[in-house]
């Protein structure tokens, strides 16, 4: 175990932020999963017990007739306010004089970094970069993160939910979004900034960084496997298996949506149900490349002249 | 002069001389008797400031704790009126909101001071930029304190920035009527990742300027748009037209590149994201609020609209 390597890892200034940001995340998850499971408690209880559903106030907080229902901003928000900006405000001081921001030597094209990382938060699009080709990792999978968050109102069509912390009412869409925040988006940043060392090559923590480290790895491709060896064969066969993965994992879906999520399955028109289905199988189709590859060694699915997959 | 004083009117001037000295006698005597009682009238003033012109001229209402007061506050101060005057007594609770939102603008501003005053130092040339540099590192008085802030409270800014998106989203407030405001949030949130990623290549180190060619070099593989990328050879993309030379201004990272990230960090995103954010905190209000803590609804409550 080398100590002395994790917290060289742990300690480089820039990594400092994503360092903070798992206990950060901990907490926040912990404080919604609180009052998710508060809410849900009062849920249950209302619903069988209609004559109090009528009269209860609807928040797991207390409240008591004759309490006044709204307050005034000044003070009890902007107090708020005030305090959040002084706490920010000495947390920034105390950390800007005990750390100091990293500064490299010059700028040399000729002296390639090893490892040459983007910065923290774009390390899951380069842990990508392993599975995919550059034109998937660092532009169609960005702009299906932005276009994807966009839609998200569009086609989230259950009307619970909305405006406190829940998990009963809405399984589906929370399950959905913590599993790309947290599985994919979290965990690829952790895995980009504490997994890989020289050569983007895989180091427990722990694990001396060896810059001379090779690795002998054949990839392979998948038509490979099927003895496909001609070009036009490669093409079709490729565009056959990640087709039928959107058929086949789309059907698979279809069948359990409308069966766990009827009453959404209801609502949802043609437009917003394939949107959803296609996002949330591109989101499965990244940990089942991965799969693939640090399984089976796999590098391409579908091989075309153009572009492959 | 000396004719008038030989034409006998001596006893006119004379008389004027005494008019005169009995003018400032009197002048002397006012100050005697009336400047202390104004000087009193004054100190009781300063006893109640409040009621000064200056005073009044600034604040448009009394200070008095009075209801009517406290929304006035709000309402009449161009910096508050942002807010309600009230708001539900739950709205305030830190284990609901997390106050990443507010906390994100917050950081906004102390970047764009520090950034303001490192671009005093800095100018974007490869000449200069990386000496600039360390010259804020050890000469400028609290320069290292300085670059420091704005680096720590941009990493800062963009953990509060997903922070917030997460709350957000947990609890449901993306649902109707805040879509829109949703998708004003995702732009906030890809322009704070670029205004972090522009900056990251000013230093001129080469921590930056690895990191940027990691980056730009993904463009040349943008299909249709990059050299490198699916259907560019097709539509003659080569290194010196294709959309990464259009984000570097050359083939490779070099004074072009600073110059363009520069003016990109400085000037043109924080302009878009300003205007997004005055969206933004607009149709917070007018999309009614901050969304809860709300009531919560039961399944069995809602309408389902009619097909």
């Amino acid at each position: 175990m080398d100590w002395r390597q994790l917290w060289d890892i742990c300690s480089a200034p820039d990594n400092v932020p994503i360092v903070g940001l798992i206990p950060l995340l901990i907490f926040y998850i912990y404080l919604a999963w609180k009052q998710a499971k508060a809410n849900d408690e009062l849920i249950g209880e209302l619903e069988t017990n209609p004559a109090m559903a009528k009269t209860h106030h609807r928040k797991s907080w207390p409240f008591r007739p004759g309490w006044q229902k709204e307050i005034h901003v000044w003070p009890f928000l902007l107090r708020v306010e005030f305090l959040a900006a002084m706490i920010v405000t000495i947390i920034l001081m105390v950390w800007s004089i005990t750390l100091n921001a990293p500064l490299e030597e010059p700028a040399n094209p000729n002296l390639t970094m090893n490892p040459a990382k983007a910065p923290w938060y774009f390390l899951g699009l380069q842990e990508m970069l392993v599975y995919f080709d550059p034109w998937i990792a660092g532009v169609v999978m960005p702009t299906l993160i932005i276009v994807g968050l966009m839609a998200i109102p569009y086609i989230d069509t259950n009307p619970l939910g909305s405006g406190y912390y829940t998990w009963k009412q809405r399984k589906f869409s929370i399950g959905t979004f913590l599993f790309g925040f947290i599985v994919l988006w979290i965990a690829m940043i952790i895995i980009g900034t504490f997994i890989r060392g020289p050569g983007w090559q895989w180091f427990w923590p722990g694990q001396t960084w060896d810059h001379n480290r090779l690795i002998y790895e054949v990839n392979r491709d998948l038509p490979d496997l099927f003895g496909i060896t001609s070009n036009l064969g490669k093409a079709i066969f490729g565009g056959i298996v990640v087709g039928g993965f959107y058929a086949i994992g789309g059907f698979i879906m279809h069948a359990l949506f409308r069966r766990y999520n009827p009453k959404d399955y209801k609502r949802m028109s043609l437009l917003q149900y394939s949107i959803m289905m296609f996002f949330v199988l591109s989101m499965v189709a990244l940990p089942a490349k991965m799969l693939l590859r640090l399984a089976w060694h796999i590098k391409y699915v579908w091989i075309t002249p153009w572009f492959n997959v | 002069m000396p004719e008038e004083n030989g034409n006998g009117n001596n006893g006119k001037r004379v008389g004027l001389l005494e008019r005169v000295k009995a003018g400032v006698k009197e002048d002397v005597q006012s100050l005697k008797t009336d400047m202390p009682v104004k000087a009193k009238e004054q100190i009781e003033g300063l006893k109640d400031p409040t009621k000064t012109q200056v005073y009044t001229s600034i604040f448009r209402h009394k200070h008095d704790d009075t209801p009517r007061n406290r929304a006035l506050g709000v309402l009449s101060n161009v910096f508050l009126h942002l807010h309600p005057a009230k708001i539900n007594r739950d709205a305030v609770r830190y284990s609901y909101t997390w106050g990443m939102g507010g906390i994100t603008f917050y950081l906004f501003i102390v970047l764009t001071l520090t950034g303001v005053m490192l671009m005093f130092y800095y100018h974007p040339s490869k000449v200069q930029a990386f000496r600039d540099v360390l010259y804020l590192e050890h000469d400028v008085p609290f320069g290292k304190l300085l670059r420091n802030m704005h680096r720590w409270a941009a990493h800062l800014m963009v953990i509060a920035v997903w922070l917030h998106m997460f709350r957000v989203f947990l609890t449901g407030s993306y649902k109707k009527p805040r879509e829109f405001n949703w998708n004003i949030g995702v732009l906030l949130l890809v322009f704070t990742l670029l205004l972090s990623f522009t900056g990251y290549l000013l230093p001129d180190d080469q921590l930056g300027f690895w990191a940027v060619t990691v980056g730009t070099n993904m463009a040349r593989a943008t299909p249709m748009l990059g050299h490198e990328g699916p259907f560019g050879a097709m539509l003659h993309m080569t290194p010196y037209n294709d959309v990464r030379f259009g984000l570097l201004g050359g083939s490779i990272v070099d004074a072009n590149a600073l110059l363009r990230s520069y003016i990109w960090h400085c000037i043109g995103i924080p302009i878009v994201a300003s205007v997004l954010m005055i969206v933004h905190f607009w149709r917070v209000r007018k999309d009614g609020g901050i969304s809860g803590p709300a009531p919560v609804m039961l399944a069995a409550e809602v309408r389902e609209p009619k097909k």
